[in-house]
């Protein structure tokens, strides 16, 4: 996370100047000093042109009205997906054919290409913000009641309306279970990260390979481990608790890998500088390393929680359902909100699929949360501070500085005794 | 890293002096207490992790055995899943966790290289923070919700497109719909509902941004003076990125795919919800049914006698070396892109 934005970022401060010269090589001559010389114009160093811009409206333009002449009167085509995609495709051709007028091979073959990323980047986009607006759309008919956030389903059968049961007994029991599954996971990931930063050597090279080899571990998988041990061979019942097992280790990995990135970024000079002063290994590590990488470790436990939160799988096999609140963790079957999502979507009654959407956009909008957050925390890399921490520090800084001069003009002669 | 050592002055005798009297010094580390008390804790954190996840590992061995000793060779080879009659065996649901497998990586493969391509060469420098924020967020979008939208929303508009194909392209074994005659003006939709192609597509967008951001970090770090080289010699944007981007950034196009192929074969909610399960080799991606070896065990697992258990616990077994060995694979390339090892720049 924090290692791609640092490198983007210097890489990106290099790139750009090009951006002109690619799309139109200019040279400069210097204008004669002559006062009877015509006013010069400035010259548009932007690398777009008003043609540019014409292609592109033009082709569209001709692409939606031949397609639309194409579905209407020629061809036996129908339906919006078909619409839009023989429109691009006639887009992308005429746009080429226009540029082409004007430009040589290489050129036109750029602003093909740099058509298609686009349209792929907006599609991409475009589909995100679908999935995202769907769900929320869809869920808003349920969630306007209140009463959706403060009962359970215990009175609510899928036939009941809107006004009767909601999802409180979801919250609540993904609420306990990815606190059990963070308590678990934060301090044997983050030991584990740091033990393969300090200690390197054969072993935690293997360590770090099972460890990366397990991100992709289907979760299901996951779930059926805590099943065949937990429930099975040590004979305790479906719960929350053997549901937080599941989520543990199929989090586990997410957090080892992305804590071990950001550890490996704390800059070395600070751990030297540390044990240069006499500290031992593992002060250096509490009070260097752990605070100075603490930023990204933070988003590393927030995204996390993020992937545990929205896991259906894991939850489905070794949590069981109920439709009443049980804020034990150790007896009695525990619902999560996706695990809720999904059996209410199975049933075919609409008040039992508005109410999934419901619990679907209360999901999806805790997700984002959490995501936003884990990017205002995270968002820099290690050593680099927010404004009000740079204030902060000055301040200090400057509060010992005054301290130290008052100390030496006391007592000019006398050196101070080190405590 | 590598510093752990507390710093050791060696001070060289000078050659006027005794030398036998001088004694090599220790430069081994030297940990007191509380430093040993700490590396024996991480250490054991070390363990512990690995520990864990050999025992995943093992225990689906274990629990497999059963099956896997009953079934013997059958087990990779049939395709019915009766476990209860002793007939049963991954050929149909492996087949259809490939195929879904396969159409979400031609999805995912030209949308993710595209955005990579355009969050790392064209996009404002200014954007470029914000929308690796927006491709990180999709992946984190619960797979529930994407399964909702694949069944309600996407199923509805993506029909025609499957009956067209099927009418015009029929003749590609893998486009063909048993039991769907073309002309027939009144067949309705349902004999494309709930298809591979389908839940390929939405696992497709569920893989696009692990793709994405593999490949957008190894674009990224294309070297600076070969792409001025390229510019200097006069290419276009797309010149310079078709001779230096994409050869320096091939380890991390396909390491990127084979990350989101890993994911893509074992994803299981969102499939679950978008397929009708059924039980055969099934190459038809266009048709009304579909399989993967997930959404099995989600679908079986409640009912499931000691013995089908250990069944599921046998597919379960197989899928997780399938993508076990493609994530190495993948990890690996990434990896060895990443050394720069293609560049002397």
């Amino acid at each position: 996370m924090s290692s791609s934005t640092t490198i983007s970022a210097s890489t990106s401060s290099v790139d750009d100047p090009y951006a002109v010269a690619a799309n139109a090589p200019t040279t400069f001559v210097v204008a004669p000093m002559s006062s009877d010389a015509p006013a010069q114009r400035r010259r548009s160093l932007s690398g777009v042109r008003r043609t540019d811009g014409l292609a592109i409206v033009g082709a569209l333009a001709a692409a939606v009205s031949l397609t639309t002449i194409l579905f209407t009167q020629l061809a036996p085509f129908s339906g919006p997906l078909g619409f839009v995609l023989v429109t691009y495709l006639l887009f992308v051709g005429l746009y080429a054919l226009l540029v082409s007028f004007d430009e040589s091979g290489p050129a036109v073959r750029d602003r093909v290409v740099a058509t298609v990323v686009h349209s792929l980047a907006i599609l991409l986009l475009t589909a995100l913000v679908c999935v995202v607006v769907f769900t929320l759309l869809r869920g808003l008919k349920a969630l306007v009641h209140s009463n959706f956030y403060t009962q359970d389903l215990t009175k609510a059968g899928p036939l009941d309306p809107l006004t009767v049961g909601g999802i409180s007994h979801a919250y609540v029991g993904t609420l306990i279970q990815i606190t059990i599954a963070l308590l678990i996971t934060v301090p044997l990931g983050i030991t584990c990260a740091v033990y393969l930063n300090e200690i390197p050597g054969r072993f935690a090279r293997l360590v770090r390979t099972v460890a990366e080899a397990m991100t992709a571990l289907p979760s299901i998988v996951a779930g059926l481990f805590i099943y065949a041990t937990f429930i099975l061979i040590l004979g305790f019942p479906k719960s929350g608790l053997a549901a937080s097992l599941a989520i543990s280790v199929m989090m586990l990995p997410i957090i080892i890998r992305a804590a071990d990135v950001v550890l490996r970024l704390v800059p070395g000079s600070l751990k030297e500088a540390s044990l240069a002063l006499g500290t031992g290994q593992w002060r250096t590590v509490w009070h260097v390393t752990l605070p100075t990488a603490r930023s990204g470790l933070a988003t590393a436990v927030i995204l996390g929680a993020a992937r545990g939160i929205g896991e259906t799988s894991p939850v489905l096999i070794t949590a069981g359902y109920t439709a009443s609140m049980n804020t034990n963790p150790l007896s009695g079957p525990m619902v999560s909100l996706p695990l809720a999502v999904f059996e209410q979507i199975k049933n075919p009654q609409p008040a039992s699929i508005a109410r999934g959407f419901g619990t679907a956009a209360f999901l999806l909008a805790l997700v984002l949360v959490l995501f936003v957050v884990a990017r205002i925390i995270g968002g820099r890399g290690p050593g680099n501070l927010t404004a009000r921490q740079r204030r902060r520090r000055a301040a200090a800084s400057a509060r010992d500085a005054q301290r130290m001069a008052s100390a030496s003009t006391r007592t000019p002669a006398v050196p101070v005794p080190n405590p | 890293m590598s510093v752990t050592s507390p710093p050791v002055t060696v001070v060289r005798g000078s050659d006027e002096g005794p030398r036998d009297e001088q004694k090599r010094r220790d430069i081994r580390p030297r940990y007191d207490l509380p430093d040993k008390l700490f590396r024996g804790v991480i250490r054991l954190s070390g363990v512990a992790v690995l520990a864990i996840m050999l025992a995943v590992g093992i225990f689906l061995a274990y629990r497999a055995s059963q099956a896997l000793k009953a079934q013997g060779f059958h087990f990779i080879t049939d395709s019915a899943w009766e476990p209860d009659s002793r007939n049963f065996g991954i050929a149909g649901i492996l087949t259809g966790t490939f195929l879904i497998a396969m159409v979400a990586i031609i999805v995912a493969v030209p949308l993710a290289m595209g955005t990579a391509l355009y969050i790392s060469e064209y996009a404002p420098r200014k954007t470029k923070r914000s929308l690796t924020s927006l491709v990180d967020l999709m992946a984190a979008v619960p797979s529930v919700v994407y399964g909702l939208w694949g069944f309600f929303f996407l199923q509805n508009h993506i029909t025609g497109m499957s009956r067209w194909l099927t009418t015009y392209l029929g003749w590609i074994p893998f486009f063909k719909v048993s039991g769907f005659d073309k002309n027939d003006p009144l067949a309705g939709p349902t004999a494309f509902t709930s298809s591979t192609l389908i839940a390929g597509f939405v696992v497709g967008l569920m893989v696009t941004p692990i793709a994405c951001s593999v490949m957008r970090e190894v674009f990224s770090q294309a070297p600076a003076g070969e792409r001025e080289g390229a510019y200097a010699l006069g290419a276009t944007r797309w010149g310079m990125i078709r001779s230096v981007v994409l050869p320096f950034g091939k380890g991390g196009i396909i390491g990127g795919t084979m990350l989101g192929l890993g994911r893509a074969l074992g994803e299981t909610i969102a499939v679950y919800l978008i397929i009708s399960p059924v039980f055969a080799v099934q190459p038809h991606i266009l048709e009304n049914g579909a399989s993967s070896i997930s959404s099995t065990i989600a679908l079986k697992f409640g009912a499931a006698t000691q013995f089908g258990l250990s069944a599921l616990f046998a597919a379960g077994l197989a899928l997780f070396l399938v993508t076990l060995v493609v994530n190495f694979v993948a990890a690996t390339i990434v990896q060895r892109s990443r050394s720069g090892a293609e560049s002397d720049a």
